[in-house]
């Protein structure tokens, strides 16, 4: 893995699904062979570094989420993997195949990648299309393969429409067919959601997990963070350099302390004492506009007791729940430092 | 992995499909034939057979001008757009993705260039020749058939689209708009054509076997354009815009 002691590397262990989120999270992230494996990765344009000493690998079938801000490095890394740049330094092995201008065409013959913009030919029908690139891949079997990628992504009756007739939605779901043409063992997928509507996002998102299911390796860079907390099996989170990698909740646990939020109906009048009277469970407190925010060392025992506490203190007790830190807190606390690292 | 003739025939088929389904491509391909038949028939009809055989041949030598025209300006619009109009759409990306070589793409894109320019020009030639021998004064008809005119319009033809191909194609590759790759192929189209200009209007008088040298030096030309666009063919650059 990474060689960065500024990475923070996730655990592998699978940890307990939560109510509420858990029915949404991805299962546990397969421990198969590696798809991807990136060493040192470093490309530089002129005087920019776009992407520095980048290290990580991807398991087979693993959905892998690749996130950071507009010119973060994503998809300049997507786009060396996919040997259509070459890195300035550092190694790489894809789909079994380690990363050499001589490799390329067999590389790329075994992935497939979905750029941002779909880049249908609008002239041609959604059949042409995928025929075309059929062709490209040499594919056998073209019309059967066609029929079962439109099949996967719920296209049968739209083959014969001029892609230019189709909405941005369905135009996307063509380019998820074409990138599924030759089934491969590695599919980048950048962007994938961008400028779509809700709905059309909510179709790709049944896409991609439907894939998932089918345990395809998917490299997926977004900004989008609740769909990569809801699709993938591991995220990083890139800002030229790796910052973090590992499982959503794992960064949540890594980044904040576990916490409880307790909303009181008036505030305590000693709650110095009350927090107090549990001190080997509450770390610390702090006042917010509601009651109070807890840190603790466990929340399933923080919270009985704490109820003790405010009941014994006659409180008035609305509520108390376990704060939530999303992977947007995550990423924006990793950001964050960035931006005042460049600031000092 | 081999150059494939299965990924050329898939590029070729889908240009040759969007060519059909694009509205300025064939209004420019059924304009051009039209604008090229006509005015050499009008210099066929207009010339004075029994005149001075010099400005006769002249004549015929500028109707036949006039047709090489499509081999030069065709394929420069159509290699032109065959990149950075891609590019503009967001279509070469996905391409360059695929396990396509640069070369079995750059043949591919020269090859749908070159296919409707030389079927539309032999095509265009045929008539006239059709034409000629049909309704033209028979002194003017054999001083078409005689010599060396035709030996040189066909030999030229695919000769002069090949080079307007790959400065097209190369200027294409270079450009980040598709208008001003257009104006550069064109003007970088041309060169070839003062020759066959020269030929033609008798400025140099060509024996078959001149003609045969000349078609063979435009060949060694073409071949080495292919080689100068097949190494300038960067597919970082053309990504990124930015040199690999």
């Amino acid at each position: 893995m990474s060689g960065d002691p500024a990475v923070r590397e996730g655990r592998d262990e699978t940890g307990t699904a939560r109510t509420g989120q858990a029915a949404r999270r991805p299962p546990p992230a397969p421990a198969g062979p590696a798809a991807i494996e990136v060493s040192h990765l470093t490309k530089v344009f002129g005087e920019r570094t776009a992407v520095s000493d980048v290290s990580f690998s991807v398991a087979g079938g693993e959905v892998f989420g690749f996130l950071g801000p507009n010119g973060a490095g994503k998809t300049t890394t997507v786009r060396t993997l996919g040997t259509l740049i070459a890195p300035s330094s550092g190694s790489a092995i894809v789909a079994g195949i380690p990363l050499s201008p001589k490799n390329g065409p067999a590389i790329r013959s075994r992935i497939s990648m979905m750029p941002e913009s779909p880049g249908l030919y609008l002239r041609l029908t959604v059949l042409e299309n995928l025929q075309c690139f059929a062709g490209l891949y040499k594919l056998d079997d073209v019309r059967g393969r066609i029929d079962r990628t439109l099949g996967a992504v719920n296209l049968e009756d739209r083959a014969r429409d001029q892609c230019g007739s189709l909405s941005k939605g369905l135009r996307q779901r063509v380019a998820l067919a074409r990138a599924l043409l030759n089934d491969p063992a590695v599919l980048f997928l950048d962007e994938p959601t961008s400028g779509l509507d809700p709905v059309a996002t909510r179709e790709v998102h049944e896409l991609i997990a439907s894939l998932r299911e089918r345990g395809v390796t998917i490299f997926l860079t977004t900004h989008r963070l609740e769909e990569a907390e809801r699709l993938c099996h591991r995220v990083a989170i890139l800002n030229t350099t790796l910052r973090v990698i590992g499982r959503p909740d794992e960064l949540r646990k890594q980044l904040f302390r576990r916490s409880v939020d307790v909303r009181l109906r008036a505030l305590l009048d000693d709650p110095k004492a009350v927090f107090g009277a549990v001190p080997e469970i509450i770390e610390g407190w702090e006042q917010t506009p509601s009651g109070y925010t807890l840190t603790v060392s466990d929340p399933d025992l923080a919270a009985p007791a704490l109820a003790r506490a405010l009941v014994g203190a006659h409180a008035d007790i609305l509520s108390i729940a376990e704060s939530h830190h999303s992977l947007e807190d995550v990423y924006l606390e990793l950001i964050d430092e960035d931006v005042e690292a460049k600031s000092r | 992995m081999s150059f494939s003739w299965t990924r050329v025939g898939a590029i070729l088929h889908k240009e040759l499909r969007d060519y059909r389904r694009n509205r300025f491509v064939i209004g420019t391909m059924a304009a051009m034939p039209v604008l090229f038949i006509i005015l050499p028939m009008i210099q066929l009809f207009v010339a004075n057979a029994t005149g001075n055989t010099a400005h006769l041949n002249t004549r015929i030598g500028l109707s036949l001008l006039y047709m090489l025209v499509i081999p030069v300006t065709m394929p420069s619009v159509l290699s032109a757009y065959s990149v950075v109009g891609e590019r503009e759409q967001g279509t070469l990306e996905p391409v360059l993705t695929t396990p396509i070589r640069r070369e079995e793409f750059l043949i591919a894109k020269a090859l749908a260039a070159f296919v409707p320019t030389l079927v539309i020009a032999y095509a265009v030639f045929g008539i006239f020749l059709a034409a000629a021998a049909l309704f033209a004064h028979p002194v003017i008809a054999s001083a078409i058939y005689a010599g060396t005119h035709v030996l040189v319009q066909l030999l030229f033809t695919p000769l002069l689209a090949g080079w307007a191909i790959w400065v097209g194609i190369a200027v294409s590759a270079r450009s980040a708009d598709v208008r001003a790759a257009q104006q550069l192929s064109m003007l970088g189209s041309l060169p070839p054509l003062i020759i066959v200009a020269l030929m033609s209007l008798n400025v140099i008088t060509v024996s078959t076997a001149l003609a045969i040298g000349l078609a063979a030096a435009l060949l060694a030309f073409d071949l080495l354009a292919w080689r100068v666009v097949a190494a300038m063919f960067d597919r970082e650059r053309l990504v990124t815009g930015r040199r690999g």
